[in-house]
């Protein structure tokens, strides 16, 4: 079998989704935006005035990494599964699966559109609390690097939701109902250090406490768990949800009969 | 339940076409089980010429879709094999599905998109580089061109199904499948379908469509293959199936009802119909004789008047009768 890629239809699919996000440029951009100009003006600054520095960090900067990632965790999830429930739903899947693409070309069309949504949003978060905060990346290339495998792992997350889903409340569910809670549970707005202790090891079972540990030491240099281990569990899942991709393809699980 | 008689035997026949020219899509020992434990093709052998126009005829749920969707690559096969031009289906997918395009039974199009996003995308998604000249001429074609900014949603059901087959040819296939292009579509349409087929057929393009219309069948196909429960009944060129199998009705509107058929005309093949208005002969078109004019002259010498008539073919099922019936 040649191993040459169908360059085309990869391209074919990633600016058919590119351009779903463009018709609702409103809802994919400008509404987390608002969302997170909310928070810094409620934690940031109302609330953020009355609680002292944590680890050497206004409280206002301190939340920046947790509002990220919750805006790119849902995000990831949220688009990435419509974006391949959507042909599943209409019918027009058909053409996907007639089409001489790979199942690799296939995800990486999705899921790449999907991520590259979610690393753009990153940044215009990014530079939204710009505004309300001053901060500083101490480590600006893993700051990157952590929000693109980011990105990646939950687009891919999400791609699986979207064909495990058989109807859109299911859809629905996954980002509202899991992702979340785990990400306001997960220390976006507080160090996990300051938890209980019974807490504070449950806590350890939520994934996404690894990955804005990891992202907040980019910017801050200090962590709630050792760097090492959140990079090892942040490369964990996204094994996981390849695995798991690779074996919805391999079975045909939900997308042929 | 396979046709053992002579020449209208499917599958084993058909092995000799390889002679008569390359086959573009070749079909052997294909079963289908869905996962509920449901049958849907049995030990499907089939051979489609290079160029052709052939027709699947088969009443609902016989499989037709299955068979198309399977050599296709949407629907996995259970067992058996499928080449297209010479190339596996499964193994040499790149190749094969490069040269297969897809009208699909059902009207999904992204219903947000327009015309001429739509269609540029399934060319590139099919592996070709963007060529607008050739999208501009498909759609011109197809009678879009002037609606080629419109949102799919606000186009007629015939438009969207010509969406559909803009879609299909936009990668120039060598190739064409048609899932009943014609259903549910009016008469005026469907002429439209059959010209356009017609004019594909003449640049070189194999089409391969379904259809539970005999009409259909019989006006458009080079070829016929009838499918019944999953299986191939029978493969045949047409004119010899037509000549083989067709039966006709003759149909006549009565002046006054009549109550029953009278005694006197107890030799023809008659029957009553519409509480006795309609009078009904059916007879064999390739017979020496037909036996209608003897028919007439009987109805003349009784005084019998009817004020019309019509003569109708005879439908599939009457076809499957007739093949079931030779078969036993
Ligand atoms: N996804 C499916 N799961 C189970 N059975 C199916 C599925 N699709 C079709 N069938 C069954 O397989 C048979 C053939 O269906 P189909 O190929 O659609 O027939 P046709 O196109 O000739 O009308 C029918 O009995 C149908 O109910
Ligand atoms: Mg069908």
């Amino acid at each position: 079998m040649n191993f040459r890629m169908n360059m085309h239809g990869l391209r074919a699919i990633y600016l058919f989704e590119m351009a779903r996000t463009w018709r609702t440029l409103f809802q994919s951009v400008v509404s987390p935006v608002v969302t997170t100009t909310l928070y810094f003006i409620v934690f940031g600054a109302a609330i953020g005035s009355r609680i002292t520095e944590i680890n050497g960090v206004t409280f206002a900067a301190f939340i920046i990494p947790g509002l990220i990632m919750l805006s790119v965790l849902t995000e990831s999830v949220s688009n990435a599964s419509f974006g391949i429930h959507l042909p599943r739903f209409t019918g027009t899947i058909y053409e996907l699966l007639s089409a001489p693409v790979s199942s690799f070309e296939v995800v990486l069309g999705y899921v790449g559109a999907a991520a590259t949504k979610s690393i753009v949003l990153g940044f215009i978060i990014l530079a939204t609390a710009r505004i309300f905060v001053d901060y500083n990346i101490a480590h600006p290339m893993a700051m990157v690097c952590i929000l693109v495998v980011t990105a990646v792992t939950f687009s891919l997350f999400g791609f699986i939701i979207g064909i495990w889903a058989d109807n859109f409340e299911k859809l629905q569910f996954v980002p509202m109902l899991v992702i979340t809670p785990l990400t306001f549970l997960g220390g976006s707005f507080y160090s996990i250090d300051m938890l209980p202790t019974f807490w504070r090891t449950l806590t350890l079972f939520n994934p996404v406490v690894y990955l804005i540990s990891a992202f907040r030491w980019s910017f801050y240099g200090t962590a709630d768990v050792p760097v090492g281990i959140s990079i090892a569990m942040i490369v964990l899942f996204l094994a996981i949800c390849i695995g798991i991709v690779w074996w919805i393809f391999r079975t045909g699980y939900r997308l042929k009969n | 339940m396979t046709v053992q008689n002579d020449g209208i035997r499917a599958g084993t026949a058909d092995k000799s076409l390889n002679s008569e020219g390359e086959s573009a899509v070749s079909v052997s020992k294909l079963s289908k089980v869905y996962a509920g434990g449901h049958a849907a093709l049995t030990d499907i052998d089939l051979d489609i010429r290079k160029g052709e126009i052939f027709a699947l005829l088969g009443p609902n749920g016989a499989g037709k879709t299955t068979l198309i969707s399977i050599i296709c690559g949407i629907v996995n096969p259970t067992s058996g094999r499928i080449t297209a031009c010479g190339d596996d289906v499964v193994r040499d997918y790149r190749k094969t599905r490069a040269r297969i395009g897809l009208v699909p039974q059902e009207l999904t199009t992204d219903a947000f998109e327009t015309v001429w996003n739509t269609v540029s995308f399934s060319r590139g998604l099919f592996g070709k580089k963007p060529s607008p000249a050739i999208i501009e001429r498909i759609l011109r074609d197809l009678s879009l061109w002037d609606r080629k900014d419109s949102k799919i949603i606000t186009l007629s059901g015939g438009m969207k199904r010509r969406v559909l087959i803009a879609k299909a040819l936009s990668h120039e296939p060598e190739i064409l499948f048609l899932d009943e292009p014609t259903a549910g579509v009016d008469v005026e349409l469907r002429r439209g379908m059959w010209d356009m087929v017609r004019k594909l057929q003449k640049t070189g393009v194999t089409i391969i469509l379904t259809t539970h219309y005999i009409e259909e069948a019989e006006e458009m196909a080079d070829r016929i293959g009838v499918i019944n429960g999953g299986r191939i009944v029978l493969v045949e060129d047409k004119t010899a199936l037509m000549k083989k199998l067709g039966k006709k009705e003759l149909r006549l509107n009565l002046h006054t009802t009549m109550p029953a058929i009278p005694a006197e005309l107890s030799g023809h093949a008659l029957a009553l119909e519409d509480d006795g208005n309609t009078l009904v002969f059916t007879f064999d078109t390739t017979a020496e004789r037909t036996g209608t004019t003897r028919l007439l002259a009987d109805l003349d010498r009784l005084e019998i008047r009817f004020s019309d008539l019509d003569t109708r073919q005879s439908s599939l099922e009457d076809i499957f009768v007739s093949v079931v019936g030779q078969s036993s």
